[in-house]
């Protein structure tokens, strides 16, 4: 029997079109069908000055925003060769390891609600608003704050910064155990998880998945470790594994990467001052101070020239990756040497996790699809960009 | 392992082809013939000493008008060896780039997509249909020369009509794949 699912299918993370053959309750095979939430943003990129850019490529993985723009913006300094100091990169550090708890929180949430653990889902949101609050209060908006620019930050880190980043990780550690107890030793849950979706490594690697499903089969791949950026080679933790490589295995994961997470970001929070450098010295790309702009001609020049020009980037290509929360996140810029980028690419993790869905979930049955979904943590924006 | 050794490493691998070493800012960056990609791409995966078990992407860049017009962009990671690399096939217009699917599994949706947004074709894919875009489309939006802003009529569609007759053999069908010819 051919059984059509979604492309609004409550379990589905948006708009992704499964069609099953399936036998009884056993699938037979799947066929995915994306698209539907392609935006053409590698398109209009194109048409945009380097800087413009960074509110575009924050709209696709809409669950990790800051995910996207640091990728972008790592990948753009590469070619321009700016090194930045070293408050931005703890800076950045933090905020991408705040995004990784946004975007785990929401996994955590949907993925147990759909496998039959509704109240899940309150106690996550309810913890990723705070973070959505620390969004709001360095730039004023909570999904994409574009707070992460080419060349260092937007402004200054907001007064107030490090009393709420250090109330919510105060807090959050004893959420993670509420909902370890609500789930890990859950019968029902376990029932649903365990054996269910299993990848080995090698087919992992195959289909191009890394991140935490390789991870959960038993690799120690992770780029913060492989191919430090942002100075995490500084910072102390230990990249949690598993060997199941089964959607069980995927949850034990993601569960102590956010514990890691956590511990990140009490050592940056350490390092950061109040207030300091928030971008670097490069004249080219960051506009100079308003109280200069307002009393001296160079500033003013300078000033007017970015935000109209923009500037121009050093011809040549770049691919600088970061570990997203749904694994390798890595933007390919080229430049022809001009203010606007020539060609814009991001590398997206939930595209290669669509790719593998059949090979996952084939001889299964077809509540299993739904839990295996959830666990892939998959993105259609994306995987559609 | 240093920049210069991965190339050597390829030219004895694979000697009948000519490689070219493509300067980068980030890593090492390798032009590969088109008719030689599929033994370069086996010899990058099974060798030891190169162990590139990954594939993280395939995407491509027009640079139109210049001809080769295409440069195809294959982004390849060795858990084991800790490296990465680019491989790129430069493409002329009306040429195409042999798949590497029989090398990486996933390579499939990757080469769709570049199909999709700049027409090059992949041959031996099998399967290369439209991903991203509709599947009526008309060109391929990526390209320079695809103008950015179109104007285009949206297109509806008709909802699937399954007259009664058509609804009751859909079901003598699955019922007889299912039980045999028992029930009819």
């Amino acid at each position: 029997m051919t059984v059509n699912m979604g492309p609004q299918h409550p379990s589905t993370h948006g708009v992704l079109r499964l069609v099953l053959e399936l036998d009884g309750e056993v699938i037979q095979s799947v066929m995915p069908t994306i698209g539907y939430l392609h935006t053409g943003i590698e398109k209009t990129a194109e048409q945009k000055k380097w800087q413009q850019v960074i509110p575009l490529v924050e709209r696709m993985d809409y669950l990790a925003a800051q995910s996207n723009s640091l990728a972008y913006a790592l990948s753009v300094e590469k070619l321009l060769g700016l090194e930045m100091p070293q408050r931005v990169r703890d800076i950045r550090v933090l905020i991408a390891e705040l995004q990784r708890l946004a975007s785990h929180l929401i996994w955590l949430g949907t993925h147990a609600m759909e496998i039959g653990a509704v109240s899940m889902l309150f106690y996550a949101i309810r913890e990723r608003e705070l973070l959505l609050n620390i969004n709001e209060l360095i730039a004023g908006f909570r999904f994409f704050p574009s707070y992460i620019r080419i060349g260092g930050l937007r402004e200054d880190l907001a007064r107030g910064f490090h009393d709420a980043v250090n109330a919510f990780l105060d807090r959050f550690p004893t959420k993670i155990d509420e909902f370890e107890r609500l789930l890990t030793k859950n019968d029902i849950f376990r029932r649903r998880t365990e054996g269910v979706g299993v990848v080995a490594l090698d087919d992992a690697f195959a289909w191009g998945l890394v991140g935490p499903i390789a991870r959960a089969a038993g690799s120690d791949y992770d780029v913060r470790k492989y191919f430090p950026y942002s100075g995490y080679e500084t910072y102390d933790f230990v990249v949690p594994t598993a060997i199941e490589g089964d959607v069980y295995a995927r949850y034990r994961v993601r569960i102590a990467e956010m514990r890691q997470s956590v511990a990140i970001c009490k050592q940056a929070i350490g390092r950061i001052t109040p207030t300091g450098a928030w971008a670097c010295n490069d004249t080219r790309v960051v506009p100079p101070p308003k109280d200069k702009v307002y009393t001296g001609m160079e500033a003013l020049i300078q000033h007017f020239l970015i935000y109209s020009q923009g500037f121009t980037v050093p011809a040549g290509e770049a691919y600088v990756p970061v570990e997203g929360p749904r694994g390798e996140h890595g933007c390919y810029v080229v430049s022809d040497g001009g203010n606007r980028p020539w060609r814009v690419k991001m590398r997206a993790p939930s595209f290669m996790a669509i790719q593998a869905l059949p090979t996952l979930v084939q001889g299964g049955l077809i509540a299993d699809l739904v839990a295996v979904i959830g666990s892939n943590d998959v993105v259609m924006g994306d995987c559609d960009r | 392992m240093d920049s210069p050794s991965t190339i050597d490493t390829l030219r004895t691998l694979v000697p009948a082809a000519s490689f070219e070493a493509g300067s980068s800012v980030d890593f090492q960056t390798i032009y590969v013939p088109s008719d030689r990609l599929v033994d370069t791409c086996l010899a990058l995966r099974d060798s030891p000493a190169l162990g590139f078990n990954v594939l993280v992407e395939i995407t491509a860049a027009d640079f139109w008008p210049r001809e080769p017009r295409f440069e195809v962009v294959y982004h390849l990671l060795s858990v084991s060896n800790r490296t990465r690399l680019r491989l790129k096939v430069r493409v002329r217009g009306d040429a195409s780039v042999p798949t590497v699917q029989s090398v990486w599994r996933g390579a499939g949706w990757p080469e769709r997509e570049v199909w999709d947004m700049f027409g090059i074709v992949f041959d031996g894919h099998g399967d290369l249909r439209r991903l991203l875009m509709p599947e009526d489309w008309e060109g391929h939006p990526a390209r320079k020369d695809y103008p950015v802003q179109i104007q285009k009529a949206a297109q509806t569609y008709q909802p699937l009509e399954v007259s009664e007759e058509e609804f009751r053999a859909n079901i003598a069908r699955d019922r007889e794949k299912r039980w045999g010819s028992r029930e009819a």
